[in-house]
Order: structure tokens, then sequence, then C-alpha cells
């Protein structure tokens, strides 16, 4: 007669009803999975505004004849601004070459010219927690108080419109992705409901032999765990396949979409684990106060 | 060691299960509980397992106050007693002796006692040699003798028994009552709810009658009132 652990006892309960746990391990699995491609969609949303905002630049115009000295000086004040990640400094003759360079149908015009008159600027990058149309004008309002400096332009119209995009998406990416979780969490609840009202009578005798409730949760809740590191795996396998299939059907080389990295892996198992878990407390609970 | 002391139990509906029920079961006693479907037997015998809590009075078993029990002490109450249950309550998927042993696991006892007690039990329901078959490879008889042999194997001071013979025929009825005599005669009580007016009247036990949830006959009220 073998001796029956709370692992062991776990363990049996697959062996035993292999059709039902599958079938709750397959309802984690699916239900994170749904919402793990929202989270994907989301994330590569996310990362395609970080790319738009990587764009986000302010230009300030320097006025012609403003001394060397002075630009040295104010290079080192506007790169001390906390939200300069990069500061560069772009000279007449620069701005001149560039011109020529990009602007194909003016290089005709700028061929010719006698006086450049394109102004010198700096050019201001913005770290990316501050690329946003507050930090943008903040910095476009001090680079206003220099003297020597004529003009600012950082694309307000096109800032602002990428904020408020970024808004949208969180608050749709947080009302549909609480709306998901909520909705897996009950499907994985009742999915768990079941396969502890399956064992009511097991529950039952132990109760009437004396078994404390703390022996009776033990292998409910390894079963539980068991359940949901097993959904888990099968939601983020399931993301990975549609991730790739939709990669390639893309044409994508893997360097514009991004898949889960090893953090919000860990989350999204955590996650699982904690639903299967918890799912198991609450009806094991409700059962024991049933019988 | 059963005390009940003017019990009665309503339910949430207003229907009342007993009404001021009052009786004494001394150590080593064997009690019929007879009464119509309904009378009150199961109310009675699920106070004693603690199933439920009385409205009114106070239930008194092997020293436990049941009006008062903690969720904790439920558990310890439960291991001194042993439940049998007209329908038995085995599990499918377990052996003979799995289904004993599951009785030792849950009270934490220790696991090299484990296979010598349950032997001991089933040796004495007369199911040792069917140790490994499965309850569903049994007669109705021999189920309820391993379901005795679960309720026996912690050794309990009290053994109640829910018509433990209402599914079985004549010659497995009779061969499960001859078992709780012996183990009655070992020293433990039964208190046995049963409609087997034929087999209560045989043996001359103790009889407790109920009717709408009164206890309407006591045979044993003068030993049980005389009794420590």
């Amino acid at each position: 007669m073998k001796h029956r652990t709370p692992l062991r006892e776990a363990l049996l309960v697959f062996e035993r009803t292999p059709l039902l746990s599958s079938l709750s391990i397959a309802s984690i699995g699916f239900s994170l999975f749904t919402i793990g491609l929202f989270f994907l969609v989301a994330l590569n949303f996310r990362r395609a505004l970080d790319v738009l905002a990587e764009r986000v630049e302010v230009v300030a115009f320097v006025l012609r004849g403003t001394p060397t000295e002075t630009v040295s000086q104010a290079t080192q004040d506007i790169t001390a601004f906390p939200e300069v990640l990069e500061l560069r400094f772009v000279t007449e003759e620069q701005a001149l070459a560039r011109a020529r360079r990009e602007l194909v149908e003016f290089r005709e015009a700028y061929r010719d010219l006698e006086v450049n008159p394109l102004p010198a600027s700096f050019e201001i990058r913005l770290k990316p927690e501050f690329r946003d149309a507050a930090h943008a004008q903040a910095v476009a309002e001090r680079l206003r108080g220099f003297p020597f400096i004529e003009d600012v332009r950082y694309g307000r119209d096109w800032v602002e419109r990428l904020d408020k995009l970024r808004t949208m998406a969180a608050v749709v990416g947080l009302v549909i992705g609480y709306a998901f979780a909520a909705v897996a969490i009950v499907i994985i609840g009742v999915t768990i409901r079941i396969t502890v009202l399956q064992r009511a009578k097991e529950i039952s005798i132990m109760r009437l032999v004396g078994a404390t409730n703390s022996y009776i949760r033990g292998p409910f809740l390894i079963e539980g765990a068991i359940k949901g590191i097993l959904g888990g795996v099968l939601a983020i396998a399931m993301c990975w396949v549609t991730f790739s299939v939709f990669r390639k059907t893309t044409g994508d080389t893997g360097t514009t979409l991004i898949f889960f990295g090893g953090l919000q892996m860990t989350v999204m198992m955590l996650f699982a684990i904690g639903i299967g878990l918890g799912g198991s407390l609450v009806s094991v609970d409700r059962q024991l106060r049933s019988v | 060691m059963i005390r009940f002391n003017h019990v009665s139990i309503t339910y949430g509906n207003g229907v009342s299960g007993l009404k001021d029920a009052s009786f004494h079961i001394p150590r080593g006693q064997f009690v019929f509980l007879t009464g119509h479907s309904g009378a009150g037997k199961s109310s009675i015998l699920s106070l004693i397992f603690a199933e439920q809590k009385p409205t009114e009075g106070e239930v008194k078993v092997s020293g436990y106050q049941i009006s008062k029990l903690t969720a904790r002490e439920i558990p310890r109450l439960r291991r001194r007693l042993g439940i049998v249950f007209q329908d038995f309550r085995l599990l499918e998927y377990r052996t003979v002796e799995e289904n004993v042993a599951f009785a030792l696991e849950v009270t934490g006892a220790r696991h090299e006692s484990i296979p010598n007690r349950v032997m001991r039990a089933l040796t004495q329901v007369g199911l040792a040699s069917k140790a490994r078959g499965y309850p569903k490879e049994l007669s109705g008889g021999e189920q309820q003798r391993v379901a005795i042999a679960r309720a026996l194997v912690n050794d309990p001071h009290i053994l109640i028994a829910d018509e433990p013979t209402g599914n079985l025929d004549e010659r497995a009825t009779r061969g499960i009552f001859q078992l709780l005599r012996e183990i009655n005669a070992g020293g433990t009580v039964v208190v046995m709810a049963t409609h087997d007016m034929e087999l209560v009247r045989d043996t001359g036990f103790r009889t407790i009658e109920l009717k709408n949830g009164r206890v309407v006959y006591d045979s044993g009220v003068d030993d049980a009132e005389a009794a420590p």
C-alpha cells in the first residue's frame, strides 16, 4: 500500500480524470491565450508609438552672428536639461549642405545662392519619458529664454496628436485588458469549480473522518498550481505560434514585431499559477462550507 | 458519553428537525434510533458528529459541547467517532485497504503504523482477503463492511450508523448487525438509526423512538439516568 502525499494525491487526479483535467488546463490555456494575444498586440502598438515618438525633436534656431563661445556655453547649459537625451549643434554650412542633400527639388536653387539663408540650430532629442507635448513645450519655452535663440519648433500639432493616441491606447488597453482578465478569471473559476464539485463526495468523506480544512485544501491547491503552470505554458506556446505565423505572413524579418520578454512571460506564468491557486482555494472553501 | 439536554433544531425555513429532545447514552451502550422518515433520527446523528449545531438546548459528545465547538475542534471530535452511512460513501478509485487507510492518513497517523492498523480493521470485519479489491467488485454487504472498517480503524469511542442496513438484503443485514454487536461488545458506543423494527425487537437493546422530531419512547430511560 503506497503512502499518499498531497502531491501524489494531486498528480493522481490527472491520471484518474484525464479528460476533465485536460479540459481545465485547456480552459486556463485558452483564456490566457486570449489575454496574451491582446497584450501582444498592445505591446507592439506601444512599441510602434515609441518608434514614432523617437522623432519628437526640439529645434532651436540661433541668431546669425552668435559668437562661438556663447554657442559652446549654451550647449553645456542645454545638455544639462533633465529632459535632454542628445544635443547636436548644426552650423549654417551644415544646414545648407543637408538641404542640398535632402531637398532634391530645391538643389538647383540652393546651388546658386550667394548668401546662405539657413540659420544655425540646436537639434535636441528628448529622453523617452519626456517625448510628449507638455515636456517638449517646456523645453521650447526654456530655449526661448536664451537671447540668441530666434525661434523654436517641435512640431506641436503632431506631438499633441501622438499624445492623444498614446492616452487613447492606454485607456482602451486598460479597459479591454481588465475585461479580458475578468472573463478569464470567471471561465477558469467555473472550470476549477466543476473539478472540485466532481470530488464533493471525497471532500465530505474527508471531513467526516476528521480531516482538517488545511489537509483537505492541500492536494487541491497543488492541483490548481499544476494546472496553472500547464495552462500558462500552453498559452505562451499558442501566443508564440500565432506570433510566428503572423510574422511570417507579414514578411517581418524580426525587427519590427516583438514577442514577450522574460519579465512579461514570468508575469503571465505567475498570473496563471495565481489564478489556478485562487480558483482552487475559493472553490474548495465554498465546498467545505457546504458539507 | 452522549447527552442531549432539551435539544431543538429549527431550520432556516421554519421547519423543526428536533423538538426538546433529552436523553443520555452512557459508555458501552448500543442504542437504536427508530421512527419514520423525517422523524428526527438523522438530525440526532448529525448533531452527534457536529454537522449542525442545536438551535436550542445542549448536546455533549465525548466531552465536547457541540454548540461551542470551534471549526478547529470539529475534526478532533470526529476522530473520536466512527460514522457509517446507508450509501457506504466509499471512494471507487481507491482499493479496499486504501479506503480504510484514508481515515488514518487524513488524521496524520504515522505512515509505518497504517498498514497494520488497516489489516487489523479489515480482519475484524472479515474482509482481509479482499484488501486489494475495489469497492465495485464487492457486494453491498461487503461494501458496508469496508465502511465499518474505515469507521473502526481510528479506534472510535462512538460508532454512528445511519441506516447501515437500508440497502442490504436480509442475510447481509444480519451480518452487519452481528458485526456492530461485536464492536459494541468491545466497549464502543453504537448509535444506529434504523427502520428495521424486526431487528430492533429481536435484540432487546435500548430503543429511542422519534415522531415528528420528538422523543416519544425511550426503553432505557431508567438505565440512562442511573448511568454515571
